[in-house]
């Protein structure tokens, strides 16, 4: 049988990733832990991606809702549209949009990082002095963009409600209180878990791929630049596939 | 040779095999280092120097052979021991690799605090600025490494090499990149520092110069075998027309 061209480096890369992931695995659990490191990376990565999640948030929220505005006034249910908005928001605007920005910022930050490290021998330093790189490294980092993605989508989804909310005030006014108690009434349990418990997923696949693009950089500058840039290509791949399992299983589950 | 004839064998490396895919690297290598020795292995770029230091400090693990270093067999150890066993083992890389996201004090601290959990504040300072001094940098305690110069740079990675007191040091290609002068002083900076801590070394090179100025003996690495072995002098009196291109 001919395979097509790619197919055999595609297949390793996706063997290779999936045993850094398991060795993830093996390595997060086990002792020493690096706290100091980890909290540390915590905050790195959460500081570093709030100001462009928070605006770009704001317009997502801005946008859509002038956008969605004369559909809904054809069809003559304008009153709809903050339940509208909330929902799109919560469900898949925020996780996706959110998850995004953090892979373009949060991941190519990672791939050039430990890429530079990688070749400027800083990975092989560290392991000669008492320190195994893959915790040292790897494991504070993807635990930290697990952790911190959720939380940026909170703050994020918040930030889209508030620019929906002046949306919806351009060309009516609605009391912030109304609004908000619109928008949270047509919030089930469906809406809302879900989409928190995909944006773990996201957090976690752009970190391994950050991680795993970095700590397997090839020699000199150039592969540095492509680490970075490749990190930020799979990991926003990857979040869309994600939240193409997320719909199936949540929809399988009868959470729609 | 200066009387090392009866000294202790510190390092031994054994019918050394090392190869990736089909690039055989190392093909039986042999080597010893007494106490108190400075050795070179020259080799033309590529040729497995730095496979095979890391092989030594177990970076890389071979194939088949075997490395004794300080009475214990490398590849027996687990990670523990390992750890232990390599704060005995210094390791000037070739590129440095100082951590470019840590300070000059962050830098030397790190093997301090991550191999000896114990070591406090006060006598971490002292260290470090006993460190920076034998290198004539104490200044630079809170630069970054971005800020320093190339020679710059190689001190203070040499000074984090040295800051747990080795007793073996592997340069690997320690005055590669540098200018004519600034390699002069890391190589008069390697050997006062070879005899303030009485370490022994083995120096990776293809720098002529420094070789001649640190070492005293020197093996050639052709083929990934030691094709020769001998002091500089002897090597470069050589009429072996596989010697003579290296000394040219
Ligand atoms: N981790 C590795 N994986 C695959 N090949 C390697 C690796 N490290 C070194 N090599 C190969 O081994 C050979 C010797 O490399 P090296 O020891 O770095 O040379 P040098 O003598 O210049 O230090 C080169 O052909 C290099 O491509
Ligand atoms: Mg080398």
């Amino acid at each position: 049988m001919k395979l097509p061209p790619n197919t055999h480096r595609f297949i390793e890369e996706a063997g290779a990733i999936t045993a850094f992931t398991s060795r993830f695995f093996r390595e997060a659990f086990r002792p020493r832990y690096e706290w100091n490191a980890f909290l540390n990376q915590c905050y790195i990565i959460g500081y570093k991606s709030l100001p462009l999640v928070g605006l770009t948030g704001f317009i997502m929220g801005l946008v859509l809702t002038m956008q969605l505005r004369p559909s809904l006034i054809d069809y003559g249910v304008e009153s709809e549209l903050p339940a509208m908005v909330g929902i799109a928001i919560i469900r898949e605007i925020g996780p996706v949009i959110t998850a995004l920005i953090f892979a373009g910022k949060i991941g190519s930050s990672i791939g050039a990082e430990l890429g530079s490290m990688k070749v400027t021998e800083q990975i092989d330093a560290m392991e000669v002095s008492g320190t195994n790189p893959f915790k040292y490294l790897v494991v504070t980092r993807v635990l930290a963009t697990t952790l911190m993605l959720p939380i940026l989508v909170l703050l994020g989804d918040a930030i889209s409600l508030y620019g929906a909310y002046l949306g919806v005030n351009i060309k009516s006014t609605t009391s912030f209180h109304l609004y908000f108690t619109q928008v949270f009434d047509n919030l089930s349990f469906g809406d809302v878990v879900p989409a928190f418990v995909k944006s773990y997923f996201f957090g976690f696949a752009v970190g391994i791929i950050g991680c795993f693009k970095g700590f397997n950089s090839s020699k000199g500058t150039e592969g540095v630049g492509k680490s970075a840039n490749s990190a930020v290509v799979v990991g926003s791949l990857l979040v869309f596939i994600l939240d193409l399992i997320a719909v199936q299983v949540t929809d399988l589950l009868g959470l729609n | 040779m200066n009387g090392n004839e009866n000294k202790e064998v510190v390092l031994l490396i054994r019918n050394l095999y090392k190869s990736f895919g089909s690039n055989k690297v190392l093909n039986g290598f042999n080597l010893a280092l007494k106490k108190g020795e400075n050795l070179a292995v020259l080799g033309k770029s590529g040729s497995g120097k730095s496979v095979l230091i890391k092989c030594i400090i177990g970076l890389l693990y071979p194939d088949e052979g075997e490395i004794t270093v300080l009475g214990q067999s490398i590849q027996s150890l687990n990670q523990d021991e390992l750890d232990h066993l390599r704060v005995k083992i210094g390791f000037l890389f070739q590129s440095n690799a100082l951590y470019d996201s840590m300070t000059v004090r962050e830098n030397l601290e790190f093997p301090l605090r991550r191999h000896w959990m114990e070591v406090n504040n006060t006598k971490a300072h002292e260290l470090v600025m006993e460190a920076l001094e034998n290198v004539g940098l104490a200044d630079t305690v809170n630069k970054m490494p971005a800020e320093l110069s190339g020679g710059m740079r190689k001190r203070i990675a040499l000074a984090r090499t040295l800051i747990l007191q080795p007793e073996i040091i592997l340069y690997d290609e320690p005055t590669t990149g540098l200018d004519p002068i600034t390699s002069k002083e890391i190589s008069e900076l390697m050997n006062h520092l070879q005899k303030k801590y009485n370490t022994s070394s083995i120096i990776i090179s293809h720098d002529m110069n420094c070789i001649q100025r640190t070492s005293d003996r020197m093996i050639l690495l052709i083929d990934g075998v030691a094709y020769k072995e001998g002091s500089f002098d002897e090597l470069k009196g050589s009429d072996d027309p596989v010697i003579q291109p290296y000394f040219e």
